[in-house]
């Protein structure tokens, strides 16, 4: 880890002001990924431009949405009323993700951005094209029993981690941007970016953007809806495979339905092919269908192939549970 | 039985507090990385990333431009060290006989090439950050299937045979009536203490001081000395607190001689703390291990032939052999027995004693193959076992101290309500989890060793004082609760002193060795000072001819209930129950947390620990505690320990043996076969994952 300058500014056109005019700065706030890459090595900004003073750490409800502020806290976020009660998908990934230490510090931004946990990227000695374009990826021939299965690519197979982007991905969250000139909106789903032949651009944000709040509109087939993770032990600990997934019924036919996947994917893994194939239909036969279409393109390698079969049955079992009220 | 006659309720025997809880729940109690020195300076490692080949060029030029760089030691600028000859009757043991940069060679990933010594240690940091190195690298060992490795067969671990035979195996396994022939696998394991090692060193003249978190002060003594050529009575070590060691701060690593190194290089005092990368990389691990084992019995359950091949990794940084085979021909009786262990010499970092070496992984294997024996006979595996039991050890022809391994199978069997369990796969379900029941046995040796201890009196206060070590186990408390027995006073009266390389000799904290080593020596001083009235009394004591005379084993019976979610192949271990027999428990509260500290330990190893190493590089991929997975509170379900209490008083006149380091034994092999009794599918490969299960 490198000696860095630390800014702390307390109003956000100050901050993003700051980020612009400052040579190789970076934001951080809760810090949870910034300073353990730091310490790896694997990044070592000159400057931090610390963001916890501003004033983006509330919740807003209302009849249309609900808005999470970039600066809001994992643990918050999980144990909002209105979270657990319209989206229990989102409550329930939050309080699957990390420890409660980490949840405590970590934020909503923060997780959305968060850097994979592939090991070759941590480790600068390794080889990887996430970090140096062109360098090689040492995880094709090494360990990867935790990389991804869909969204890969020749050049990078490595997972996105968060537990909570899968959830804001099925629920059609929005992310809110801003820079120091101006402001926009994009779809988290569109946000992120596969790895293709770029593994080191992993989203849409540029230099000198800040995300200020996640927005989540209410919509169908978000109240009645969990979050499946399956993982080696029972806490802290990232998934092997797990589903948001949530289900819409008239009567007994499925009216909506949402699908996404964690562990699996190099991005948060919407499986919109799976959800079209259930909607219309009734009964849990369907489940399994729907779960053969999420995984049809996935990319079993020597260490990971079990995922496939473990997320078509983690669908299956999300959408049971879902089913069943649980 | 020769127990001090005193006035007052004893306190031997019962669960007294820790008598240093408060200071440590308190942060009062100062290990070795909290402790203030002034001018301390501060070293950082650099580590090598290649597991084999030379380091061709070092180009510390920008390290040495961070402010408050003091000196770069690489093997370019670093004296030489004389390699001490290991001796453990000597009391001196590296784990790791490669002398830390001395040549341009690497063996191991992780190796030592540079340390950088600084002002401030986020300036060290900086600074072995920006060390370059450039390696030619070679043909890394880096798995125990690599033909090119050169293999060993050894003798013998620590004067425990490796390769023995009695009777005809061969021929009494091709005529038996039911046969199993079975591969089982442990994968590499780090011990991961919480408190990470960590050396401070400070010279006065030719005189060294070393605060050093240790398991034995007396062989990091020993070491020292033989390393810089010093009379023993310059080397000074000082270990009051241990946060836990598992057995990787018992035999010596180089940080020490790192950090002296530089001490005496700068003229001032070095703090050197290893980062939890380098725990993994330096500090000792379980070698994996490949255990064939074969087994004959009769109809009836009865063994008639066992053989235990075990092939494990050593390496080339430090010799030392897991012997997983150790327990199999004296735990049953069986007339025909082999063992044998075959050593690969890898390029990974040097392997150490890992909480019960050989009895852990060995009891996995010797385990599930009785439990598959007892589903192939189709007998209860309880059942199997007390008809197997051995009278006598019959590997040494020696009656037993002391065994009750009948009764910790059957109390425990009443106890778990063992009556309930399923008789068959999937006969029992709750929900979408099949239940399981599984039982192993637990063993270890009864180990006694040489020990010296000082009491000295000022009024109605007593000084305790003697070279052993508290790595978490309650050393301090017992000390206490034998001198006060022994003296006829209360236990607030007395002050220990320990981890202290100055006082009065004692064993490793180790071989589970030192209640029963050290409280001998405690009782016998403290009872002399009674006698004669002075104010100090030093005692040693010894184990006697009873060693030829007796085998001294624990032993102990590992109940498991598990739920398995087949479809995800989710493993959760509702219930674990341990009834062990380990003689006289001096305090049963920190003896309970001793056990359950090793149950949760198995627990760990049967379903998450997975050290792996990247088939090219050598890295430890699973080198932090994200990735390398231990059980959080959340895996660990309704968990109790219970004794059968039999005093040994064929050991020591406490009648005790130690407690740390059965509890693990046999819970990985119980946690299997439960699976195997919820799902039909026998898992010989840990960690049990849920990819195996699928």
């Amino acid at each position: 880890m490198q000696a860095f300058d630390l800014l702390q500014p307390t109003d956000t056109g100050e901050a993003l002001k700051l980020i612009a005019q400052t040579q190789d700065a970076a934001f951080i706030a809760g810090g949870t990924n910034v300073v353990d890459l730091m310490k790896c090595g694997v990044t070592s900004p000159s400057t931090l431009v610390d963001i916890t003073r501003l004033p983006l750490d509330s919740i807003e409800v209302n009849s249309k949405h609900i808005r999470i502020g970039a600066l809001v806290r994992n643990s918050d976020v999980a144990q909002h009323p209105d979270v657990i009660e319209s989206f229990p998908m989102l409550s329930r990934a939050f309080l699957a993700g990390a420890s409660p230490q980490l949840r405590n510090m970590a934020t909503v931004g923060g997780n959305v951005l968060q850097r994979t946990r592939c090991p070759y990227f941590r480790d600068p000695a390794a080889a990887c094209n996430k970090r140096h374009a062109g360098d090689g990826c040492d995880a094709f021939e090494g360990y990867h029993r935790m990389h991804a299965i869909l969204g890969t690519s020749d050049a990078c197979f490595a997972t996105h981690p968060s537990d909570a982007a899968v959830a804001l991905v099925a629920l059609d969250a929005i992310v809110d941007i801003q820079s120091s000139s101006g402001s926009r909106r994009i779809s988290l789903d569109e946000f992120y970016t596969l790895p293709g032949e770029t593994p080191a651009i992993e989203n849409d944000l540029k230099p000198g953007e800040l995300i200020v709040a996640i927005e989540i509109p209410r919509g169908r087939a978000h109240r009645h809806s969990t979050y499946l993770k399956v993982r080696d032990r029972a806490s802290y600990e990232f998934a092997l495979v797990s589903v948001a997934a949530g289900l819409e019924f008239d009567g007994d036919r499925i009216d909506a339905a949402r699908i996404a996947l964690g562990g699996v994917g190099t991005i948060p893994w919407r499986a919109r092919g799976a959800e079209e194939a259930l909607v219309g239909t009734s009964g849990d036969s369907a489940y399994e269908k729907a779960a053969e279409i999420a995984l049809k393109h996935a990319i079993p390698r020597r260490d990971n192939a079990f995922k496939v079969e473990l997320a078509k049955r983690a669908i299956v079992r999300a959408l049971e549970m879902v089913r069943q009220g649980q | 039985m020769t127990a001090a006659v005193t006035e007052r309720t004893p306190v031997v025997g019962t669960p007294i507090d820790r008598v240093d809880g408060r200071l440590k729940v308190t942060g009062q109690a100062q290990y070795t990385a909290d402790t203030p020195v002034e001018h301390v300076a501060y070293a950082v490692m650099v580590t090598s990333t290649i597991a084999r080949g030379k380091i061709v060029s070092i180009d510390t030029t920008a390290a040495g431009e961070v402010h408050g760089v003091l000196k770069i030691f690489t093997h370019e600028n670093s004296p030489r060290f004389t390699q001490p000859e290991s001796d453990f009757m000597k009391a001196i043991v590296p784990a790791q006989t490669l002398m830390p940069m001395q040549n341009p060679e690497i063996v191991h990933y992780g190796q030592q090439v540079a340390v950088v010594v600084a002002e401030t240690y986020e300036a060290a940091r900086a600074a072995a950050a920006r060390v370059r190195i450039a390696y030619e690298p070679g043909h890394a060992l880096l798995s125990i299937d690599d033909p090119k490795a050169q293999r060993t067969k050894p003798e013998q671990f620590f004067g425990s045979a490796l390769q023995t035979e009695r009777g005809d195996v061969d021929k009494h396994l091709a005529a038996a009536a039911v046969t199993l022939d079975e591969r089982y696998t442990t994968p590499t394991q780090f011990h991961n203490p919480m408190e990470p090692h960590a050396t401070l060193a400070q010279w006065n003249g030719d005189k060294l001081t070393i605060h050093e978190p240790s398991q034995w002060v007396k062989g990091l003594q020993n070491y020292v000395a033989a390393v810089f050529n010093l009379p023993l009575e310059d080397v000074h070590i000082i270990s009051p607190f241990v946060g836990g060691g598992f057995g990787s701060k018992g035999f010596s690593f180089p940080h020490t001689i790192l950090a002296a190194m530089a001490a005496r290089d700068l003229k001032r005092p070095v703090k050197l703390v290893l980062t939890r990368t380098q725990l993994f990389e330096q500090t000792g691990n379980r070698p994996r291990t490949e255990q064939h084992l074969r087994i004959g019995a009769q109809k009836d359950g009865k063994l008639v032939a066992m053989d235990h091949a075990s092939t494990i990794g050593t390496s080339v940084a430090g010799w030392f052999v897991e012997p997983s085979g150790r327990i199999t021909p004296m735990l049953y009786s069986c007339p025909n027995v082999r063992i044998s262990h075959e050593a690969a010499w890898l390029n990974t970092p040097a392997p150490g004693p890992m909480r019960a070496p050989g009895e852990t992984p060995g009891t996995f294997a010797l385990e599930s193959a009785i439990d598959e024996l007892a589903v192939k006979l189709d007998i209860d595996p309880i059942e199997l076992r007390v008809r197997n039991d051995a009278t006598q050890d019959e590997e040494e022809k020696l009656p037993f101290s002391s065994r009750h391994l009948v009764e910790c199978l059957r109390l425990g069997a009443v106890r778990f309500g063992w009556k309930d369990r399923p008789r068959k796969p999937r006969e029992y379900h709750e929900y979408r989890e099949y239940v399981g029941y599984g039982v192993a046995c637990a063993t270890f040796p009864g180990l006694r060793s040489p020990a010296s201890a000082r009491v000295r009196r000022d009024k109605d206060r007593f000084l305790i004082e003697v070279a052993t070590h508290d790595i978490g186990t309650g050393m301090y408390s017992i000390i206490a609760q034998v001198a006060a027995d022994a003296l006829g006073v209360g236990i607030e009266h007395i002050e220990v002193r320990i981890g202290d390389s100055a006082l009065p000799p004692a064993p490793v904290a180790g071989g589970s060795m030192s209640t029963a080593s050290v409280m001998p020596a405690v009782q016998a001083a403290c009872l002399k000072l009674r006698e004669n009235g002075a104010n100090e009394a030093e005692a040693s004591t010894a184990p006697g001819d009873e060693q030829g005379r007796y085998s001294f084993h624990s032993f102990g019976a590992q109940f498991v209930e598990v739920r398995v979610d087949e479809t995800l192949g989710r493993v959760r271990v509702a219930r674990a129950l341990g009834v062990f027999d380990c003689g006289k428990i001096i305090n049963p509260k920190t003896t309970r947390s001793q056990f359950l500290g090793g149950m949760v330990f198995g627990i760990g190893m049967a379903l998450m620990e997975d050290g792996v190493f990247d088939p090219r590089s050598g890295r430890v991929m699973t080198d932090n505690l994200a990735d390398y997975r231990i059980p959080v509170n959340a895996d660990i379900g309704e968990i109790e320990a219970i004794t059968v209490e039999h005093p040994d008083f064929l050991l020591n006149p406490l009648g005790a043996r130690g407690v740390g380091e059965i509890g693990t034994t046999g819970v990985a092999a119980a946690i299997a076969n439960a699976v195997y009794n919820a799902t039909g599918k026998r898992i010989r490969e840990l960690p049990i994952t849920p990819d195996k299960l699928l």
